[in-house]
This record gives structure tokens, C-alpha cells and sequence, in this order.
């Protein structure tokens, strides 16, 4: 088991004929994710990695029973196609795209919800279910089956935890990666209330960062409702306020956000935070041992 | 990005909120001539820099006429202001003042859509109102599709003020909107809204933030960016893709992505060093990037030693490590270096990097430790 993506995955990709999204076409395939088809507008009747290219996601679908979406266009273009993925009935849509301006997610995002479609990202490095599927760019080598949720606001952050627990011999349900945004279609507490009703699912790491109070909001969602082991880890203790830390949401502005609010909050609510990278595994060994 | 008082105001106008007229000056004989030309009655003289606390550090003053706005433009010019420098004021009426409100629009991160702000509590600092009455603020979720619709900024004008007054001010609240919207601002604010003895309404002050993202097609905009905004590395970066903040330590890094980026700094620090910057190189570790990286960070005649944290991923660790050779080769680097990349090939880029004196290291507090060592005279 696992959260949004699996073995029944049927993807295609907006971008495939573009430089990104063709070779991480190529390497999703060459994980196993069942790649149906291509988008790109224009292109339509052409082949690509041994793949149909479709001018619309709404021919894609309808020629290849595609039920998810992995978008690589440029930032200009990813609102629309994420309202197209939405509209062509796709339930699962992860825009990796960065530099989406946020005018365009905060117009994207009542459409998503009302189609009931879950949306990853944008800015994000997608999803990867061990050994079953994987969406987006995450490499496909660091990660382990097994029954450790991961979900973080980051990309190579993520992929230098996911190492670590792989080498300590956890491995993982579903590794997801949120998004770097201020406005993002899939927050902590959507992945914890997934992972919570995975049965596969044991435990949690959560990676957080400065800006947004989404990790202040999670810490009150896993006491009130998550009872598998969380441990969490903060980066930006030492950002200083005012200035945009590389991801367009990772900003202390006004006071807030800041990681120590964070980690004061994820503390009181009884989650340990690691104060390193390298503590993350340790800290989730204290707490939790795999089922044989 | 941020742009000045004087330009936030010039949008405003052009959507048609009463703001009062005024120039900008170089020189306190401009803010003479400006003072003059506005009918030589009082004046304003205001700072423009791009940081809060304008009038407080004493970057605004009153002149009552054409000769007091030239000496205190003399005072103001040249004068710092949270280390900004003043090379312009703007010049512009004084109004007599009976109240001040205080509108703002800004986007909520949390319900995903701009809110809009309203108190009579204004010309305070309102993140201050916000902590300690919040009940003084009037708030409003806007439709990010609908836009602020007529009878929502009504509501918001007729809860914190009356009459003629509210009813202008509902007017300008969906003026402010449309500014908000047409420039992909991620903040429009106006601190304060007054309305003076004889009921008129004026924004005399005006402030608009923007989301970088949106930059891209907001030309204008973009190019009224003041290079003074942040230090000159910071702007460089920029310039060449690269995502970079300066800080005070003697570790300089090159990171690639965000939050690995903001981790490592955090490490440096839990073991007692001090990071230099903040550096995202990005998801191609292009030798170009990476030489134009290294030259920025090693100006900064503080740093003692230098940090790559690659998480190579999909990326071929081995390209990685000739990236950083030739980029080391093409650049002129007399501190110690010490790499550190992790991913496919990862055995072959450390015999790569055995050749040469940049020093490897396996794991990231191993490497973090190591330049901390080097940047104190330490041997590795």
C-alpha cells in the first residue's frame, strides 16, 4: 500500500516533447510507472520514448484510460495545464514546474477541490511509491520499499533523508514531496491523514521549513488525529527574516514563521524534532521498529 | 521584489485613488523647487528607501514651505536608514489630518487567496494591531476569481467608518483590488488612509509588494527593481539563476536545492562555525553556474573555507565532480574547498576529486565539520 500513486498509476505527461519533461519521461518509465502517453500541444499523432503524443490531456484520457498526470511545462503555461489534467478527469495531477506566479494557484485551486482531483506541488519533486510507481524527479535509487510515510516541503533535502533511511534499513510507504510554494495543492496534514488511513503505513518523517504556518497547523492534525509515530525536522534555524530562502515560500516575513515557532509548536504536541539531518533516523528508531 | 513610496503611488493614481500630488528630489535645491511648484504651502519631505520605519529613524519631516523643504531635504539626503543610504526624497503636500485608517491588501497563505485589511486603527504598525487587538482589523477573504466584489468592500468600509467617508472608502478599497491584481502584487497597502477636517480622503503613504513569480510578465514593474534592495552579490546571483543570500560567517556554500541549502547553514552553525551565505545552485550543477558562484562568494574576503553539499540524485555524481574541477581550475580560490556529493557514481567522483586539493568528504556533518576545521586554521 501507499498514498496516490501505485502499481495502478496510469500516467501521462504534459511536457513530454520538452528537454525536463522527456527525460524524466525516460526515467519514470525505467522505474516501472506505467508512462500511457504524452501531451504536447501541436504534436499530436507523433511518438515519443515509445509513447502516443496527444494535443490535449483530454484525447490522452480518453485514448489510454490515463488517471494521473506528472506536468512539466514552463511556469507561464503550468495554470492551464493543470485546469486542463483537472478537467480531463485525471485525479491525480503533479505539477513540478517552478515559478508558478501565485495569482495562478490561488485562481487553480478552488477548480481542483471542486473536481475532488488531488494536485502535488507546484515547485515540487513529486511522489515516489518504492517499487511501484514513481511521479516526478525524485531519483528512483535512494528509496527502499517498506512502511515509513515521508513528506517534506523539499526536493534534495528529502532525497538525503530518504538516503539515511534506506541505509538504516527503513523503507518507505510513499515519499512525497510537497512543494516549495506559498500555495501548494497538497499540505502536510493531506499527507498525514493518508498516511494514517494507509494500513501500510507505520510511521512518519515530516520535513518542514521556514515560512507558513503549515507545520504549526500539522503539529495540532497529528494530536488530534494521527497515532503512528511522527518525527519532524526543521530547516532554517539560522535564515534570516525578510529574505526569500530559494523556495518563493520560505520567507519569515512579519515575525512569522520562523523555524522555532515551528519547532516550539511539533514539540508541545509531543513530536520529536531533530536537531540535524542525521539525527532523523536515530530519533525515529527511539520511537519506532518496523514490523517484521 | 519591493518598489519605492513614490512608484507604488504613481500605480495607485493610475487607478484612480486620491493620492496627493508630489515629485521626487536629488538635491535639496529640487525639493525647493518641487515645495514651490506645489504652491509653496507646507510639505512633506520623505525618504525613500525600501525599508519600514521611514519616519520613526526621522526620514520624514514637516517643512512649512519651499526654503524649510530645502534644508530638511539637506538633512534627510545622505542620511542611513537601516543601512540604506537616502539618494531621493519625495516632495509632496502636507494635509491636515482629523483620523487615520488603515487599508491593505495581502495574500493569506493559509485560505490561499488575498484578504483585504481594514482599521481605524491606522498609521500604526498594523502587524503590532494584529498581535495585540485583533479585533480592530476588519478582514475580508477575497475570490481569487471574482476579484473584492462592491458590497464586500461596503461591509468592510461601513465597519470602520461612516458616511461620505466609508462610502470613499469603499471606492478606493476596490481600486486597491485592481492594483493588487494587475501588477501580481502579494501586498497593497495603504498606512494610513486619512480623511482630513474637511472630509476629504487621501493615501499618504502607499506601499506594494510583489511575487516574484508573477514578475516575469510585469515588465514595467520588473524594471523599476532598485539594485539597493539587496547587497550587490545578491543582485549579481540573481542575474545568473542562481538563488543566493548573503550572511555574515566564514563558510562559504554551494548547495543544490532550497532546503538542503537552508540545512547545511543550519549545521554549520549547530557545529559552531558560521555560514557565509545561503546559495541554491540549482538542479544543473553547470560549470558556468558553478564558476560564477564560486567567484561571488570568494570576493566576500570573510570566507575562510568553502562548502559543495551536492545530493546528486539522477544527476551522474562524476559530472558533478568535473563541473566543480573545471570551475575550481577557471577560478581563483586560495581557500580550502571541501566537496561533498552524494548519488550515482559517487565512488568515481571521489576518485575524480582524490587528484586534486579539493578535499572529500562522505557524509554531510563529516563535511560541515571538515570546513569548519579548515576555516579556523585547521587542517583537514
Amino acid at each position: 500500500m501507499s498514498i496516490f500513486v501505485d502499481r495502478d498509476t496510469r500516467l501521462v505527461v504534459q511536457g513530454i516533447t520538452g528537454r525536463d519533461g522527456g527525460f524524466h519521461a525516460e526515467q519514470m518509465q525505467a522505474y516501472g510507472t506505467r508512462v500511457v502517453a504524452g501531451v504536447t500541444p501541436g504534436k499530436g499523432g507523433r511518438m515519443a520514448l515509445g509513447l502516443p503524443v496527444f494535443d490535449t490531456v483530454a484525447a490522452a484520457a480518453a485514448e489510454t484510460g490515463a488517471n494521473a498526470s506528472c506536468i512539466f511545462v514552463p511556469a507561464a503555461a503550468a495554470a492551464d495545464a493543470i485546469l486542463e489534467a483537472v478537467d480531463a478527469g485525471l485525479g491525480t495531477i503533479v505539477c513540478i514546474t517552478e515559478g508558478v506566479p501565485v495569482a495562478d494557484m490561488n485562481a487553480v485551486m478552488p477548480q481542483v477541490r471542486a473536481a475532488g482531483a488531488r494536485l502535488v506541488g507546484p515547485n515540487c519533486p513529486g511522489l515516489i511509491t518504492p517499487g511501484q510507481a514513481k511521479v516526478g524527479i525524485l531519483p528512483g535509487g535512494i528509496v527502499a520499499p517498506g512502511s515509513v510515510g515521508v513528506v517534506s516541503r523539499s526536493g534534495t533535502l528529502t532525497y538525503e533523508v530518504v538516503w539515511q533511511l534506506t541505509q538504516a534499513g527503513l523503507g518507505q510507504s510513499t515519499c512525497i514531496g510537497i512543494g516549495g510554494d506559498a500555495v501548494i495543492g497538497t499540505n502536510f496534514i493531506d499527507c498525514l491523514a493518508a498516511f494514517q488511513a494507509d494500513p501500510e503505513t507505520e510511521a512518519v518523517v515530516m520535513i518542514g521549513e521556514i515560512g507558513g504556518t503549515d507545520e504549526e497547523e500539522a503539529a495540532d492534525f497529528i494530536t488530534a488525529n494521527v497515532d503512528m509515530p511522527v518525527v519532524a525536522f526543521i530547516a532554517g534555524r539560522t535564515a534570516p527574516p525578510g529574505k526569500r530562502m530559494g523556495h518563493a515560500g520560505a520567507i519569515i516575513s512579519g515575525g512569522s514563521g520562523t523555524a522555532a515557532e515551528k519547532i516550539a509548536k511539533l514539540s508541545e504536541a509531543g513530536i520529536p524534532v531533530a536537531e540535524i539531518p542525521s539525527r532523523i533516523v536515530p530519533e525515529l528508531q527511539k520511537i519506532y521498529t518496523p514490523q517484521a | 521584489m519591493k518598489i519605492h513610496e513614490y512608484q507604488a503611488k504613481e500605480l495607485f493614481r493610475r487607478e484612480g485613488i486620491p493620492v496627493p500630488e508630489g515629485r521626487v528630489a536629488e538635491t535639496p535645491a529640487e525639493a525647493r523647487q518641487i515645495a514651490e511648484d506645489l504652491g509653496g504651502g507646507p510639505v512633506v519631505v520623505k525618504s525613500q528607501v525600501l525599508v519600514g520605519g521611514r519616519g520613526k529613524a526621522g526620514g520624514v519631516k514637516l517643512a512649512d514651505g519651499p526654503d524649510e523643504a530645502c534644508e530638511k531635504a539637506a538633512a534627510i539626503l545622505g542620511m542611513k536608514i537601516k543601512g540604506l543610504t537616502v539618494t531621493r526624497v519625495l516632495v509632496t503636500p502636507a494635509r491636515d489630518i482629523a483620523r487615520e485608517f488603515y487599508l491593505g491588501i495581502v495574500q493569506d497563505r493559509a485560505r490561499q487567496r488575498p484578504v483585504l485589511m481594514a482599521s481605524a486603527a491606522g498609521g500604526v504598525d498594523i502587524e503590532e494591531v494584529a498581535r495585540t487587538a485583533p479585533e480592530k482589523i476588519v478582514t475580508t477573504p477575497i475570490d481569487p476569481v471574482l476579484g473584492l466584489r462592491g458590497f464586500q468592500a461596503r461591509q468592510a468600509a461601513f465597519r470602520v467608518a461612516e458616511g461620505r467617508t466609508a462610502a470613499q472608502m469603499a471606492r478606493i478599497m476596490v481600486q486597491l483590488w485592481n492594483t493588487y491584481r494587475r501588477v501580481d502584487a502579494n501586498l497593497a497597502e495603504i498606512n494610513p488612509l486619512i480623511e482630513t477636517p474637511g472630509g476629504e480622503v487621501w493615501a499618504i503613504d502607499a506601499k506594494i509588494n510583489f511575487d516574484d513569480n508573477g514578475l516575469v510578465r510585469q515588465p514595467e514593474i520588473a524594471a523599476w527593481r532598485d539594485p539597493a534592495e539587496s547587497p550587490p552579490e545578491e543582485n549579481e546571483a540573481r542575474a545568473a539563476g542562481l538563488s543566493f543570500v548573503k550572511l555574515e560567517g566564514d563558510v562559504g556554500c554551494l548547495v543544490n536545492g532550497a532546503g538542503l541549502a537552508m540545512a547545511t547553514m543550519d549545521l554549520i552553525q549547530h557545529f559552531g562555525g558560521r555560514p557565509a551565505n545561503f546559495l541554491d545552485i540549482g538542479g544543473s550543477s553547470s560549470p558556468d553556474k558553478v564558476v560564477t558562484a564560486l567567484d561571488i562568494i570568494t570576493r566576500d574576503a570573510n570566507v575562510k573555507a568553502i562548502l559543495f553539499n551536492i545530493f546528486g540524485g539522477i544527476t551522474r555524481c562524476d559530472d558533478v565532480a568535473r563541473g566543480i574541477i573545471e570551475a575550481r581550475s577557471r577560478a581563483d580560490i586560495a581557500v580550502p574547498v571541501v566537496v561533498r556529493l552524494v548519488g550515482t557514481n559517487e565512488e568515481e567522483a571521489r576518485a575524480l576529486l582524490a587528484e586534486t586539493d579539493l578535499v572529500p568528504a562522505a557524509t554531510m556533518d563529516e563535511a560541515v565539520q571538515t570546513a569548519i576545521r579548515l576555516a579556523e586554521g585547521g587542517a583537514a
